[in-house]
């Protein structure tokens, strides 16, 4: 009898979710919510200053307040050869400040004591003595002539440039220019940004001496990074290293990146000989972790009359903070942001990038994408629409006309990439029926008649997910592949690990409905485990869209290992030759007589009971998975809105998102990610904005400043779904977390501005606040957030 | 100097200003001194053991930390224990009851209203002051009540709907046990 997958909840059921019982509990287990015996609390303190000497820290008062354990300076990590660590991307970063302090909120000391609050008081007694120094904020300061060096910690560092990269074919692009009947340009800055999940960073290092291991619980995605990370800065062999990330409280990039924090716990608890647990506050959240974005991209592109795309050109400045920490593939300095115009069919494209220190907190995270996804896709989209404007045709029209066709694949992006599938018109089409787009247009003319000010945007991407395969794509050398590992008890339950680590994605639930439907073991009879390095196998961890694309993919391949197995206890069970047997959902059965068969859990059974002679016990194994290829998934978004001509506050009348992100597993989860990706879109065209003054004073640094959207400000989401299954994906799924936070914000912005659209206004940087969109109206000119880098390209 | 958590038992040390609370959380009555600075949402969290409320900012605009007071939503990051000297608190551990999980919670699984629960139990205990008080409210009247807790992954359009849902069900329980009643 034959199992029915969705009603054991394979693929396609929507499951609910696992996770949940314990947390609509409150009884989840994040890492403030653990109490080790004989537990101590740090606080670390941040410098007031953007870039500064320190002339003198001062610890008497701090010491001398009772409940105060120990205090750290940057002095005493040196003497330990312990003030500097590396980054994720071959930099070095300050873990306490020795010579100088290089942003606000820069780490400085950190108190250990019996209770947070006294922990708190004793910062506030420490006397730092500043000698303050000019402060850069941005590239072209940092580029100036006669800049002061942020990085004269570092040998050869003469000026503020981290990298100058290039790629594609730069004679090629320049033919496809003289070529062309037009030429379109556009510059923008994709403002800093922060993942900001409500859970802050934070750590307990457990450090027992009398084993000399090291227990870590912390908010990380990627622990098993961490592992090596540790073991090479605190010098402990690796697997004297336990690093356990418990239930997070949502990640979106942030606790990708190694913080002094961290690190500073985990000292402490070596010197004290406690478990020490370090929280961090709001504020230290948003002013010292790893931000997102803050790039300014220029581009032209070459056109035909008829709107075809012959060539792209781009340049990118980045601007990385004071410590290039956050982690990038090696070969690609500036992420995959070459990854860019994926979805057209376009010949030829050069880019150049070009990195620089800045006096502002370290990052440039995958904020909720892949490496400077976001801002690749949006940059691509807005030139898309100045390129529409320019020739005057319908921003669906362009689209069209240059997307890749379906019978195209697999197809050569301009900078070398390998799309494989997609149906890229079907899905703008969905789009523009769910919207009423001709309907639409008609509508907006009308209003205009009236005053009222509508708009729409389009916005289609496909973006590469899932991180690697191995040959392109590594984190300090170590490869980005996944793992996971099956055991299958005897009465057929089982236990699942994978190197992952879900922040909120909801893995307990989606891993075992993969193994349900290789297996026809019911999900509810899998467990899933992450985040112990002790017992999980060695994994990249999540971020970059790539748990299914990866590590979801490792399951499918260690359940088919199992059920490789199976089949020959299968037809030793059934005492016929393995080539006589069948599968289906949860069975082996006899070809020539299907009624006789036996399940797979019966075969668990036989495994440890009744095996064939020779054969090794125990059902269970391990995959470790190195993609082909990325996954390409495609979105297409198009937003309505209404511009309130006298206050400049514009509104979400309906917004259309198509995903296409091949087989779905769980179709609730999808759609769940889809909407939080499409809040964090809107977010940031809207209100999310770090900014700084010329003091590199950050502006945003607590929910006052920064402004996230709740639920009165965050519109409704429609969603509509299409399925172009992966071509290499075991079970044909694609990335999808991060699709609507990479396409969204252009469908917004488009919207707004096609609301405007009048003479002049080409571009308003985001994030759309009511003042800029007002003096876009009312001046009729560029609204640029940010002053520009360079004039030429 | 005994360590601020520690000071959370019945007796008093002698070097702290400390002051003498009731209080009763969950329907069980605590008597506990504190020191006078102590936030509720520690003394909650780390004193009474229940981590269910969260903390995420220092300036109450997350609402991770919302529990009722006297049956009001209120942000326990934001107010000192000294200042439930006599009252009722409701935590998410006081949810649920003996007949199984509330109706709330039943519909933020259902309609996948969470993805990391950070912000679930301060959600969840919003949306019941809301619905103690309005049983029957629209769409824009949940968006309007859950502005003051932030959620940073399900862009709220299934919280809202969790919430909706709960509410339709706990109207029919209502009618039931209406139509129940001698
Ligand atoms: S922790 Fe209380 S409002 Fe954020
Ligand atoms: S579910 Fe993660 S913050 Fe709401």
């Amino acid at each position: 009898m034959t199992v029915d997958e969705v009603k054991i909840g394979g693929l396609g059921a929507k499951r609910r979710r696992v996770e949940d019982s314990r947390f609509i509990r409150g009884m989840g287990n994040y890492v403030d919510d653990i109490t080790l015996p004989g537990m101590l609390h740090m606080e670390i303190l941040r410098s007031p200053l953007a870039h500064a000497r320190i002339k003198s820290v001062d610890a008497s008062a701090a010491l001398a307040i009772p409940g105060v354990q120990l205090v750290l300076t940057g002095e005493l990590l040196a003497s330990r050869n312990l003030a500097w660590m590396p980054t994720l991307s071959y930099d070095t970063q300050a873990v306490l400040a020795t010579d100088k302090v290089r942003f606000q909120g820069q780490e400085v000391a950190c108190v250990v004591a019996d209770d947070p609050y006294i922990a708190k008081d004793a910062c506030e007694a420490i006397v730092v003595d500043y000698e303050a120094l000019p402060v850069i904020v941005n590239p072209t300061q940092a580029t100036a002539n006669g800049a002061p060096v942020i990085r004269d910690d570092k040998e050869n560092q003469h000026d503020n440039v981290i990298f100058d990269w290039e790629v594609g074919d730069q004679d090629g692009t320049d033919r496809a220019f003289a070529a062309a009947d037009v030429v379109s340009e556009l510059e923008l800055h994709y403002p800093r940004s922060h993942p900001s999940p409500i859970e802050t960073c934070g750590s307990i290092a457990d450090f027992d001496r009398a084993t000399s291991k090291l227990t870590v619980y912390m908010t990380t995605q990627a622990p098993h990074i961490i592992r090596a990370a540790v073991s090479m800065v605190a010098e402990i062999p690796e697997h004297m290293i336990r690093i356990v990330s418990p239930d997070l409280g949502g990640g979106f990039g942030n606790k990708v990146p190694i913080y002094p924090g961290y690190v500073v716990s985990i000292l402490a608890s070596i010197l004290l000989e406690r478990p020490v647990k370090w929280i961090e506050d709001k504020t230290g959240n948003l002013i010292s972790t790893g931000f997102g974005r803050d790039i300014y991209l220029r581009g032209q592109m070459a056109l035909r009359n008829d709107g075809k795309i012959l060539g792209v050109r781009m340049h990118t400045d980045s601007d990385h903070g004071a410590f290039f920490s956050d982690a990038q593939p090696t070969k690609f300095k500036i992420g995959l942001m070459h990854a860019a115009f994926a979805c057209y069919d376009i010949p030829v494209a050069h880019l150049t990038a070009r990195g620089v220190y800045t006096n502002k907190a370290p990052g440039g995270v995958a904020y909720r994408c892949s490496f400077r996804i976001t801002e690749a896709m949006f940059f691509q989209e807005r030139m898309v629409q100045a390129a529409a404007d320019d020739l005057g045709l319908d921003q669906a029209e362009i689209r069209r006309l240059n997307f890749v066709k379906d019978d195209d694949f697999p197809h050569r992006t301009p900078f070398g990439f390998l799309t494989d599938s997609g149906q890229y018109g079907k899905c703008l089409d969905i789009g523009l029926e769910a919207i009423g787009y001709e309907d639409f247009l008609k509508q907006k003319e009308e209003a205009r008649k009236n005053g009222r000010l509508l708009g729409i945007g389009i916005s289609t991407m496909t973006e590469p997910l899932g991180a690697g395969n191995s040959r392109e794509y590594d984190i300090l050398g170590i490869k980005m592949f996944d793992s996971a590992e099956l055991r299958v008890h005897m009465t057929g339950k089982a236990l699942l690990r994978t190197g992952a680590k879900s922040q909120g994605q909801g893995h307990e639930t989606t891993w075992a409905q993969i193994v349900a439907h290789e297996l026809g073991i019911p999900a509810d009879d899998v467990v899933v485990e992450e985040g112990d390095t002790d017992t999980a196998p060695f994994g990249m961890g999540t971020y970059a869209s790539r748990s299914t694309p990866v590590a979801g993919a490792a399951v499918s391949m260690v359940s088919r290992k199992i059920r490789a197995k199976a089949r020959k206890i299968a037809a030793h069970l059934l005492e016929v030759s393995e080539e006589d047997i069948e599968w289906e959902l949860g069975r082996f059965y006899l070809r020539s007589s299907p009624d006789s068969g036996v399940t797979i859990q019966e075969c668990a059974m036989a495994a440890y009971s009744n095996l064939p002679d020779g054969m090794e016990p125990g059902l269970e194994n391990n995959a470790y998975y190195d993609p082909p290829n990325l996954t390409w998934p495609f979105g297409c978004y198009i937003a309505t809105v209404e511009v309130d001509p006298l206050t400049g506050v514009w509104d979400v009348l309906n917004f259309v998102a198509v995903d296409d992100c091949g087989v779905r597993i769980n179709p609730m989860i999808v759609e769940g990610q889809i909407m939080g990706g499409l809040a964090e879109a809107y977010a940031m065209a809207n209100m999310q904005f770090i900014t700084f003054d010329s003091e590199g004073n950050c502006v945003g640094s607590n929910y006052m400043d920064y402004l996230l959207p709740t639920s009165w400000e965050t519109p409704g989401f429609e969603l509509h779904e299409v399925v172009t299954p992966c071509p290499h994906h075991p079970i044909g799924a694609k990335g999808v977390g991060e699709c609507a936070t990479v396409g969204g914000p252009a469908a917004f912005v488009t919207a707004v501005r096609d609301a405007l659209k009048g003479p002049g206004v080409r571009n308003i940087d985001m994030p759309l606040l009511p003042d800029r969109v007002y003096e876009a109206l009312t001046e009729g000119h560029d609204v640029s957030g940010s002053p520009p880098v360079r004039t030429d390209l | 100097m005994t360590s601020l958590f520690a000071a959370v038992t019945t007796e008093t040390p002698v070097d702290t200003p400390i002051r003498r609370i009731t209080v009763t959380v969950n329907g069980k009555q605590h008597t506990l001194d504190v020191e006078p600075r102590l936030l509720l949402a520690h003394l909650i969290r780390q004193g009474l053991e229940l981590t269910g409320t969260h903390t995420g900012c220092d300036t109450t605009h997350c609402g991770a930390c919302t529990v009722l007071i006297d049956g009001s939503p209120v942000k326990s990051c934001t107010m000192f224990a000294v200042q439930v000297d006599g009252h009722e608190v409701t935590t998410v551990e006081g949810l649920a009851s003996a007949s199984g999980l509330h109706p709330i919670q039943e519909g933020f699984r259902d309609e996948h209203g969470l993805q990391c629960g950070f912000c679930t139990p301060g959600m969840m205990l919003t949306a019941k002051a809301l619905l103690d008080e309005n049983p029957d409210p629209t769409e824009d009247e949940v968006r309007w009540a859950l502005s003051g807790n932030l959620c940073r992954c399900t862009g709220y359009q299934n919280i809202v709907k969790s919430v909706l849902v709960a509410a339709a069900r706990l109207r029919a329980k209502d009618n039931v046990e209406e139509d129940e009643a001698p």
